[in-house]
């Protein structure tokens, strides 16, 4: 194989790659699209909101826009829940919203070719498997690799109004 | 840059034409028609039709022409105008408003109103003229849209243009197969000769040009006529400085190949007049409209507004935006305050400044989606001329405070409404003329429309001189249809009757109104924009229906109050007054619901910390505030722990990012940059109920002989 080829195919390798944001909730690892992401943030003061599902937190005012607040951990039940210096908002755009969600603290970006992406066993009951994307093998952490579009516009997650409301 | 680009623009401009058009149809006197709007209705066709060409809208473009062409006789005084007529008129601006709207959807319009409209048109003319059309989708060959698909230059053509010309020439028609033509230019300077033999050009072959500044000679081998010659060249010159004529010393010329294809090209780049090949369609007329495009009066350019188009979107991004910088503003403000006052002076001499600059500047901002009232009442002449003449009554409408300013989005949202009571105010208001003479009152009915401010407030009413409201049938109508109504009812909540679902008092229904339905559509559709309804009337001396509005959604006039460690915002318009409840005035009804009385009058008292499951909320009644609410015709006693204070506030849609939330109505941004939420009135009533009826069954058997309700039993 000519170099010339050998670059086109790893073109094309790079071109299968996708970057993640790594974050952590509690002792476990989560990862989303990193094109989703417009902004991490402290965790900042929310109002809350009545009457809505414990893990939603409140609204918070994002230069003038008013975005919700979901907790993950709560989401997930995790054990823990402390509000740290360490907590952070990642701020995502889906589906032309903009939504905060609270997690133990981010990591790093990483880069994932398509044969480090493992399928995700159908077991979940607290996260369901249409949420993931898959779970990502890079040496020995895995990466739940959550599908941030499906499970904020789940109807459990109760971000979004449903047509038949 | 895609021609679809414009799309958008043509649409608005040609919808405003279409009403300006409509306006002027409206205004005209029949008998003596006003020259000007005459020649505005005229304008309004004639550069609908252009941008139509341009775009390649071609049935309304024809549409257009033909109307053009009989607006045309009508303002050169050949077609006298009559009250059916200006009828036919107005439905051919309807129609060109369906094309539009079908074109603007993408559709093709309907090809059979289309051939509708054109016969009528043409019959018309028939009639009235005793001439066809041209340009009607008969003949076709004769190809009118050649010509007029020009569009570029039409508002320099328009400005430049000089009153009636039609006469400065003798308009003699050109041999349709291409005859030669001398132009002659007198006294033009030689920079805009060269511009003119340019044009000239573009119109056809110039055999020789000759001849000095005072009298230059171009002949020409052109298909166009002479009149299209003299149009195109007043762009230029003054008509005066013009001179066409055929040719005649020289034989016909040798029909030129490319002449033709030349001709009707280049020429609708530049100018829209009827176009030349018309002349062999149609017989020589000698008052065909020829010289149309050019007898535009001059005065068309003062009638332009310096405005500019912007998008709603780009507005409210500044509205949020100084929303924004208002905030920074009081941030700043409240640090700046701890400083204290020495040695600082300069630092708040220039907090104070950049506080009123920066209100000025909201209010600025805000102005700029502000737009008169003109906006919706301009579309009730057409009402209430077409409903009158259905309902057989003669009737005056009359306009007052078009200029009061309301906020864009609420001035759309009110036209329906508005419709709807002046429908009304028409049908059973005013009486027929027989009726009204009877009783010694002018045989013309006069129906008023009028908008004004008042403080925060918008008033729009609805004035009628007719009958009024007749209490006793109304009483007795409710009564038929099962509300709960009593005799010893006041005026005012009487009046309110009509506006029940299903309910109406009309003798017979009529297509115009009278099923019942739409009344309490009203008044949700007005409640829905933060409005209410209010009636007076009087026994045959007429109704007032009123809407008050607030002047925009954008901003509200707040009041903060505390419930725990949270903050809400009650619109200020809800509230009536505030108390400090007093153990002897709240009683408790089945055990759970408490009523305060206030005045001899027991309302239903609400607590947020209830309804809206807040921490840390003071539980005992007489020691928070009973704010007295009153929303979607629903009066309570909503409980609060403190009352903070008074603001403006910036409306921030929660359904943008989020979702409704029940008795919130919106949220906006506090000084400190954190978010509290607005809330919704009638919505945490319904939304308190709910809650305790989840919570009944739970419950112990309520007490009933308890009369006091005791402090802490309402957790």
């Amino acid at each position: 194989m000519t170099s010339l080829n050998a670059n086109a195919a790893m073109a094309a390798a790079e071109a299968q790659n996708r970057e993640f944001l790594v974050f952590s909730l509690g002792d476990e690892e989560y990862a989303i699209d990193i094109l989703k992401v417009q902004e991490i943030r402290g965790y900042e003061n929310v109002t809350r909101i009545a009457n809505a599902p414990d893990f939603i937190k409140g609204v918070t005012n994002l230069r003038g826009v008013i975005v919700p607040i979901v907790d993950l951990r709560i989401k997930f039940h995790l054990e823990r829940v402390e509000y740290g210096g360490q907590t952070v908002v990642i701020v995502v755009n889906v589906a032309d919203r903009v939504v905060g969600i609270v997690v133990d603290g981010v990591s790093d970006v990483m880069t994932l070719t398509p044969e480090q992406i493992k399928p995700a066993p159908e077991f979940g009951v607290t996260l369901s498997s249409d949420f993931l994307s898959g779970l990502g093998s890079l040496d020995d952490r895995m990466l739940v690799l959550v599908d941030i579009d499906k499970l904020l516009t789940s109807e459990e997650m109760a971000l979004v109004e449903k047509a038949s409301d | 840059m895609d021609i679809t680009d414009f799309y958008d623009t043509f649409f608005e401009e040609a919808e405003e034409l279409l009403a300006d058009m409509e306006r002027h149809l409206l205004e005209l006197d029949v008998e003596a028609p006003d020259a000007e709007q005459l020649n505005a209705i005229f304008r309004a066709a004639h550069s609908i039709k252009g941008g139509a060409g341009t775009f390649g809208f071609d049935v309304l473009q024809k549409t257009t022409h033909l109307f053009e062409n009989l607006l045309d006789h009508t303002r050169k005084g050949e077609l006298t105008l009559r009250r059916d007529i200006v009828d036919t008129f107005l439905e051919t601006k309807d129609m060109l408003n369906d094309q539009l709207d079908a074109y603007r959807n993408g559709d093709e319009p309907d090809q059979a109103a289309f051939e509708r409209i054109c016969q009528t048109l043409q019959q018309l003319a028939l009639e009235e003229i005793g001439q066809g059309l041209e340009g009607a989708p008969a003949p076709r060959e004769t190809k009118p849209e050649t010509a007029e698909s020009g569009t570029a230059s039409r508002s320099t053509a328009q400005d430049e243009a000089v009153p009636d010309t039609a006469g400065a020439a003798p308009a003699p028609v050109a041999d349709a197969e291409g005859g030669a033509l001398v132009v002659a230019l007198l006294g033009v300077s030689d920079d805009d000769r060269q511009l003119l033999v340019e044009e000239l050009e573009q119109l056809g072959e110039i055999r020789c040009q000759s001849g000095d500044q005072a009298r230059y000679e171009v002949v020409l081998a052109t298909t166009a006529s002479a009149d299209d010659i003299e149009a195109v060249m007043c762009f230029i010159a003054e008509p005066e400085q013009v001179e066409v004529k055929p040719a005649s010393a020289e034989p016909s010329a040798p029909a030129e190949p490319t002449a033709a294809p030349e001709a009707s090209a280049p020429s609708a780049a530049v100018e829209s007049a009827p176009a030349p090949a018309e002349a062999s369609a149609a017989p020589p007329a000698s008052d065909r409209p020829k010289a149309a495009p050019r007898a535009k009066p001059a005065s068309k350019g003062s009638a332009e507004s310096t405005s500019i188009r912007v998008s709603v979107d780009k507005v409210d991004q500044i509205i949020n935006l100084v929303g924004e910088l208002i905030i920074t503003q009081s941030m700043l403000d409240q640090t700046v305050s701890e400083l204290g006052g020495v040695g600082n002076g300069s630092l708040l001499n220039g907090m104070s400044l950049l506080q009123r600059n920066a209100r000025d500047l909201q209010e600025a901002v805000m102005s700029i989606r502000m737009i008169p009232m003109d906006f919706v009442f301009s579309r009730f002449p057409r009402v209430v001329r077409e409903t009158s003449a259905k309902l057989g009554k003669e009737i005056e409408l009359v306009t007052e405070g078009e200029s009061t300013e309301l906020d864009k989005s609420l001035t759309e949202r009110i036209i329906d409404p508005l419709t709807h009571l002046v429908r009304n105010s028409l049908d059973h208001g005013i009486e027929p003329p027989e009726e009204r003479e009877a009783q010694g009152k002018p045989r013309t009915g006069r129906l008023t429309l009028s908008a004004r401010h008042q403080g925060g407030n918008i008033l729009i009413e609805v004035i009628d001189d007719g009958a009024g409201l007749d209490r006793d049938r109304l009483l007795a109508k409710a009564r038929e249809s099962g509300l709960p109504v009593s005799d010893t009812m006041s005026d005012d909540e009487v009046w309110q009757l009509i506006f029940a679902p299903g309910f109406s008092t009309a003798k017979a229904v009529t297509d115009v109104s009278g099923r019942g339905v739409g009344m309490d559509v009203v008044k949700r559709n007005i409640q829905g924009m933060g409005g209410h309804v209010q009636i007076m009337s009087r026994r045959g001396e007429g109704t007032t229906i009123r809407i008050v509005l607030p002047l925009t959604l954008a901003i509200l006039d707040g009041m903060l109050i505390k419930v725990g460690q949270e903050v809400f915002i009650l619109p200020l318009s809800t509230v009536l007054e505030s108390l400090q409840p007093a153990r002897e005035d709240l009683y408790s009804m089945a055990g759970d619901d408490v009523v305060l009385k206030v005045r001899d009058e027991y309302l239903p008292v609400v607590a947020v910390h209830e309804a809206l499951d807040v921490q840390g909320a003071r539980t005992e009644l007489t020691e928070t505030i009973a704010v007295i609410v009153q929303g979607e015709g629903r009066r309570y006693a909503l409980l609060v722990d403190d009352l903070v204070g008074q603001q403006q506030v910036v409306v921030k849609n929660l359904e943008t990012n989020y979702r409704k939330v029940p008795g919130i109505s919106a949220a906006t941004i506090l000084g400190d940059g954190s978010v509290a939420l607005i809330l919704d009135i009638a919505g945490l009533h319904r939304l308190d109920r709910t809650k305790r009826e989840a919570r009944r069954p739970s419950r112990a058997p309520a007490n009933d002989d308890q009369l006091f309700r005791v402090e802490g039993d309402s957790q």
